[in-house]
């Protein structure tokens, strides 16, 4: 796992101070630098609205026919990075590429799928008739539209309701709609932000049959969110970002490191902690003693051990936090770094 | 770009308001139809000359004209003001433009839409107005296509203003702003006639610089002027040139308007809307 700290709070304000200086044209000459297989490349990404630093330098990669978990906490500058991927805001900084061309590129867009957080159609089209306007778009041949519109509306579950206006479509119906035009065309890339704010349970688990399918056909998928559930079900790698860096990229396990059991115990003695080394790296707080790497096989001899030393255990939690308890912590440290 | 207009069309096809508005055009063409027919009826029974009818006509007429033009200014400043901020605002903007279409295709597509909505509005309503007084009263204007090009291109004038201001004010500051800027440059105008009239007795006195900068600011004054030129029979034309209190009245022109203004007044129009174009480039979505 990566785990990024930001440059100190110096390092930032001088970094902007030059984007505003002579070389600013120089610094937003954004290149196409992406590597092989990778579908999103960003590095040291900065925007700056006013006075207010919504990324400090955002640097991610995401990989082609990957479900990639995009977290923050709010205003963590999570739309911010979609904006500046898809050409809607100017960076201040900082370099990227999407689909391996620049920021913002209208071919690089045919070839990608958007539903913003703030996801709105034009309330009087029908929903066949907002997917024509979007396959219009993006010069989707008229050849096997129909069929292409029928694919889309049924894999969002609005076959029934495709000759209804949007007016008379519920909040999740909308969203649901939303999702199937960014997936109208088969695009490369699929970035979706919050795609599920406004669905019922049932409707987040098929949104996440949705998403697997797509990546099964090979599509990359940038899936902002901070229902962190979501995430944990359904992407492959994520990263967490926090006041506009990323505090920690990699996959679920990188994330959330390496398990650990806590033995809540009383009468455990120096000697006998030293006894337990065969068992992993243990720790011990006076109360509560943490063995990192335990095999679950092997908790049960832990426990048989402690207890021929006389030591008396209260309880057992063995396993790896869970990401939100990783997600408060990184988030902290973070904070703790730049306080 | 045709994509876009497209839409546009059928969004404004939708608003209640379009259709209020065209509602309320044919029922002021078919009360003015029936009150030029009982004032021409009665003119006409009491021994009145027909050229001081046609006379009478005409005037009516550029009155009437004068309320198209007023209510389509603010049709075209009330379309295009929320044309491009209500997509920004409400988030429609997102969608559509994180799509391989650039922001100028965007902003084109939605004038050309409700330019077509606006001409066929005004053009539509005045046509209408013009066959029925003709039709009622015996008086056809000199020219009808010419004043219906004026009107609609003082539409198209207003439209573009209208959509600059869309790209960074929201809707209703856009719509006010634009309203505000073509009754000062149709009051400038008016400013120009008064000083016309003055000058002749006062020759060290010059408004015309007023009226002069108004068209310039905003051509829609020296537009308007074309449709009266056009809808006035040629013997006023003729009897009341060169007559300073002729030429004061704000409902008389004198002369078309010039080859140089209407150049001008398309060189405006590009210039508004490369404004607007690079103003939405610039606009942080």
């Amino acid at each position: 796992m990566k785990i990024m700290r930001p440059a100190s709070t110096h390092g930032v304000t001088a970094r902007v101070a030059r984007c505003h200086g002579p070389h600013r044209k120089k610094e937003l000459a954004l290149v196409a630098t992406s590597g092989p297989g990778l579908v999103v490349d960003v590095a040291d990404l900065r925007k700056r609205y006013g006075r207010v630093q919504a990324l400090a330098g955002l640097t991610m990669t995401v990989r082609a026919g990957e479900i990639f978990g995009f977290l923050g906490p709010n205003g963590a500058g999570k739309t911010t990075a979609v904006k500046l991927l898809l050409g809607l805001a100017r960076p201040s900084g900082g370099r990227g590429a999407v689909l391996g061309r620049p920021l913002g590129d209208r071919e690089a867009r045919r070839h990608v799928g958007y539903l913003p957080e703030l996801f709105r159609f034009q309330p009087w089209l029908r929903a066949r008739e907002v997917l024509g306007l979007h396959a219009d778009l993006i010069g989707m041949p008229s050849a096997g539209r129909s069929r292409a519109f029928d694919d889309v509306l049924g894999l969002v579950g609005l076959v029934e309701r495709a000759d209804t206006a949007v007016s008379g479509f519920s909040k999740g119906m909308q969203q649901r709609l939303g999702i199937g035009v960014a997936l109208l065309g088969d695009p490369a890339l699929v970035i979706l932000d919050e795609p599920t704010s406004a669905l019922d349970p049932i409707g987040r688990m098929d949104v996440r049959g949705i998403l697997r399918a797509a990546r099964e056909r090979g599509a990359a998928i940038l899936l902002n969110s901070h229902l962190l559930t979501e995430v944990e079900q359904v992407c492959d790698r994520l990263a967490i970002v926090d006041r506009g860096v990323v505090v920690a990229e990699g996959t679920l396990a990188d994330v959330l490191g390496a398990r650990e059991t806590r033995i809540t115990v009383e009468g455990l003695q120096p000697d006998g902690l030293a006894a337990l080394q065969p068992f992993g790296t243990t720790r011990f707080d006076g109360r509560d003693l943490f063995v990192g790497n335990l095999v679950e096989e092997r908790v049960p001899d832990l426990v048989t051990a402690l207890v021929g030393m006389g030591v008396r255990v209260h309880e057992v939690a063995s396993g790896r936090e869970s990401l939100e308890a990783r997600f408060l912590e990184l988030v902290r440290a973070n904070r703790a770094v730049d306080a | 770009m045709i994509t876009i207009a497209r839409l546009t069309i059928g969004e404004a096809a939708r608003r209640r308001i379009l259709w209020v508005l065209v509602a309320l055009a044919v029922l002021a063409v078919a009360l003015t139809g029936w009150g030029i027919d009982r004032l021409v009826s009665i003119a006409r029974a009491s021994g009145t000359e027909e050229l001081t009818i046609q006379l009478g006509v005409s005037q009516i007429l550029i009155f009437i004209a004068f309320q198209f033009s007023f209510v389509l200014a603010m049709t075209a400043a009330f379309l295009g003001a929320p044309a491009i901020a209500n997509d920004i605002e409400s988030g429609i903007a997102l969608a559509l433009l994180a799509r391989p279409i650039r922001r100028s295709s965007y902003l084109l597509g939605r004038w050309l839409g409700l330019a077509v909505v606006v001409v066929a509005y005004g053009g539509g309503s005045a046509l209408l107005a013009i066959l029925v007084v003709s039709r009622v009263s015996g008086y056809t204007p000199p020219s009808i296509i010419g004043p219906l090009a004026y009107l609609a291109t003082e539409g198209l004038v207003v439209l573009s203003l209208s959509l600059l201001l869309s790209t960074r004010l929201p809707p209703i500051g856009a719509g006010a702003i634009a309203v505000v800027v073509y009754g000062l440059s149709w009051a400038a105008g008016a400013i120009e006639r008064v000083g016309i009239a003055i000058t002749a007795n006062n020759p060290g006195v010059n408004l015309e610089i007023v009226g002069q900068v108004g068209r310039a600011i905003l051509p829609t004054d020296g537009l308007w002027r074309g449709v009266i030129y056009g809808l006035e029979p040629g013997v006023v034309v003729a009897a009341a040139a060169g007559q300073p209190l002729a030429e004061a009245n704000p409902f008389f022109a004198a002369t078309p308007p010039t080859v140089g203004f209407l150049v001008w007044t398309g060189i405006w129009m590009i210039l508004v809307m490369s404004l607007a174009a690079m103003s939405l480039r610039r606009r942080e979505l």
